[in-house]
């Protein structure tokens, strides 16, 4: 008797893109002629590489393409990929909310996801009832939720809330309440996607705390985010996928660390390319291209080390001369406050660009403290203010409490301020 | 690596006949919850509360009375108007909000049935009941406003031992109702046409069965159009209890009984065999 419970074997999924309509039902008519008559399904042969930014011949794409592995009893197999690699449709069929279009499953005992806090929350309802509604739909019985009530009203902190219909919550008590039930479920694997992003900072690491505990008791977990300092903290193993294949799967730091530089140094490389709709206002004589972050290593990352140094580089389009110009990089924190703001003549004065492409690379001396950040872009005239084009907030940036180039640790458990700034002290016994 | 049992096996077909009806059973819980749910949250924030479910057919009642009663004058087989329509409304409104109801399934719960797995059975099961709870209570209205005009010393009305068939009567035109409706609900989860059929396919298919309209007035030459609908019976046989007039026949309810088991039993394999797969088309 082997140690695994969960058997991932060969397991392709195609969808089908575009709308649905007439042609829909000419390519059902044809599949069910094929299999009339015994023959393998047309449409299976076809199908483009799942990448989103390739647009490709195919009507068929195959969102996850021959996946393969194992789950042992009390891992905790983290799942990382870019968006659209595959993974929300893996825990789709994982969780049986649909099925592969080839290969199996096989799972051992009993399995419950949490694709999403609060299934089923009817807003008319109290939270009680919705904890009995909820319970209920994630596969608990009537009488194992009644015997948890007073844990999980506990465990959600919406107590003096608990006979108030959940239409009156705030949205932060809807996914406490939500995720107080899920973590009372008690299935032997437990299938966890990106549900922590909300809730505020104690909740999350109460949940975290709770995940943490589930695979303690030797129940399994599997756990979707791109948020690499959790994946980092509860998992013991990574699965990295890759338009739609499993790339690599291993040890967690490993394969995170494979994952993060997978996009090395490239402006013109997708995840920095800034959507056109981002610019909130301007006048359009030029405009952002890309943006990304490099670490000292010359790596494009979204996760810096603590005290490590960073530089922002740009790409900037411009299309007719501006004279009486600036150039502002900003650095906002996770409220969305400027902490920093770099402009372009240390001096502040105006400045020329010609029509044409810009590279620009700002590198920033000053070190982030840990927490979470994104950068601002502006581009506008030195006297009026008046902005060409205005990026308010993209490409999220993580600086995380431990750094291992320099061999050290932030101390504390609460981060005070967003920059360390250089000081020299002078300190005498007097 | 056969050796090693496994308990859920994920797959992209399976056999037609493997309907996993025990898991139904183990969610049985969460079927009342969805009971209790959608008659709890029906009259929150109303004031007359469960007091609509007696308007609704108070009014039909009152509405068929004036229009087919005394403005198109048919006849109501001697029967006092409103006691006749009342007993037609009663059973169809269970058979009309069954079927519509479930024939939905699908597309008002993608949002739950795109997060989390429990056998989709369960839903139009708990309609089933929670209707059967509406029912029961215009089922009261309607015994009541039968025992007062038996209690008027009226002798147009026989009551007869039929009235036993009752709780079968309604068990067998739930099940009708279901059965349509998930037949339905599977065939528009791809293509929506079905959908704008309902509504006044319902109301085509009330006028195609007897409740506004006793079964005698129809002309022989046309009778057999009436009588291949598979609900005429079951109303035919529900009025004969409770009134005793009208046609009771056997054969006749034994041609519904049967049509029910085979429509439940498409019913079944067909939703079994979308549900698995209706997530990637709805």
């Amino acid at each position: 008797m082997s140690n695994i419970v969960l058997k991932v074997d060969h397991i392709s999924k195609q969808y089908r893109l575009g709308q649905f309509g007439s042609r829909t039902i000419s390519h059902d008519v044809n599949r069910w002629w094929y299999k009339v008559r015994g023959k393998e399904d047309p449409y299976l042969k076809v199908g483009d590489e799942n990448d989103r930014s390739l647009k490709g011949g195919s009507e068929y794409v195959w969102s996850l393409n021959d996946i393969n592995f194992d789950v042992h009893r009390g891992e905790v197999l983290g799942i990382i990929g870019k968006n659209g690699a595959g993974k929300s449709t893996l825990l789709k069929i994982l969780s049986q909310v649909t099925t592969p279009t080839t290969g199996e499953v096989k799972i051992k005992g009993r399995i419950a996801s949490l694709l999403e806090v609060g299934t089923g929350f009817h807003p008319d309802l109290s939270g009680r009832e919705n904890v009995f509604l909820n319970g209920a739909i994630l596969g608990m019985s009537k009488a194992e939720i009644k015997n948890k009530l007073e844990e999980i009203i506990d465990f959600s902190g919406v107590a003096k809330y608990i006979d108030t219909p959940v239409k009156r919550y705030s949205s932060g008590m809807m996914v406490r309440l939500g995720f107080a039930v899920a973590a009372h479920l008690e299935p032997e694997i437990l299938i966890v996607d990106e549900v922590l992003a909300v809730g505020d900072a104690e909740f999350q690491k109460k949940c975290l705390g709770k995940m943490k505990d589930v695979s303690g008791q030797g129940r399994t977990v599997l756990f979707v985010s791109h948020n690499m300092p959790s994946i980092r903290m509860l998992c013991t193993k990574c699965a990295y996928l890759d338009k739609g294949k499993l790339k690599n799967m291993g040890e967690t730091n490993a394969i995170i660390g494979e994952y993060l530089t997978s996009g090395y140094i490239n402006l013109s490389s997708d995840e920095s390319a800034i959507p056109d709709n981002l610019s909130l206002h301007g006048s359009g004589e030029a405009k952002f291209k890309n943006v990304l972050i490099e670490n000292e290593n010359n790596q494009q990352v979204q996760e810096l080390d603590f005290l490590e140094k960073f530089r922002v580089r740009l790409k900037l389009e411009v299309k007719k001369q501006l004279k009486d110009v600036t150039l502002a990089v900003y650095i906002v924190n996770q409220f969305g406050d400027i902490v920093m703001m770099a402009v372009q003549d240390e001096n502040y004065l105006p400045s020329t660009f010609e029509t044409g492409p810009y590279e620009v690379n700002v590198q920033f001396n000053e070190e982030l403290m840990p927490g979470n950040y994104s950068i601002g872009l502006a581009l506008s005239f030195f006297h009026t203010g008046s902005d060409i084009d205005y990026i308010e907030s993209f490409y999220p940036f993580t600086v995380i409490k431990d750094s291992k180039r320099k061999n050290m640790e932030y101390p504390w458990a609460t981060v005070q301020g967003y920059i360390k700034p250089k000081t020299t002290w002078q300190i005498k016994k007097v | 690596m056969n050796n090693e049992s496994w308990d859920i096996i994920v797959k992209p077909t399976s056999k037609w006949y493997n309907l996993r009806l025990k898991e139904i059973v183990r969610y049985k819980d969460l079927l009342f919850l969805f009971v209790r749910r959608d008659f709890v949250s029906l009259y929150k924030q109303t004031i007359l509360g469960p007091v609509w479910f007696f308007i609704q057919p108070i009014i039909t009642s009152i509405t068929f009375t004036i229009i087919f009663g005394n403005l198109a004058h048919i006849s109501t087989d001697g029967m006092p108007q409103i006691l006749f329509y009342m007993c037609g409304i009663t059973i169809w409104n269970y058979f009309s909000d069954t079927l519509t109801k479930t024939s939905d399934t699908f597309g008002a719960n993608s949002a739950i049935f795109g997060k989390v797995y429990f056998p989709r059975m369960i839903v139009p099961l708990s309609v089933v009941v929670s209707n059967l709870l509406k029912l029961g209570v215009q089922f009261f209205l309607f015994i009541s406003v039968w025992l007062f005009f038996l209690g008027k010393g009226n002798t147009v009305i026989h009551p007869n031992a039929t009235l036993l068939l009752i709780p079968f009567l309604i068990i067998l035109i739930g099940f009708l109702g279901l059965s349509f409706g998930i037949i339905i609900s599977s065939m528009t989860t791809k293509y929506r046409d079905l959908k704008f059929l309902i509504t006044f396919g319902v109301q085509l298919l009330m006028y195609a069965s007897p409740v506004v309209y006793p079964l005698s007035i129809v002309p022989e030459k046309y009778k057999w159009i009436i009588l291949s609908n598979p609900v005429t019976s079951i109303i035919e046989t529900f009025k004969y209890a409770f009134l005793g007039v009208g046609e009771f026949n056997w054969s006749h309810l034994f041609y519904s009984v049967s049509i029910t088991i085979v429509l439940f039993f498409i019913g079944l394999v067909t939703f079994h065999k979308v549900e698995k797969s209706f997530m990637d088309t709805v």
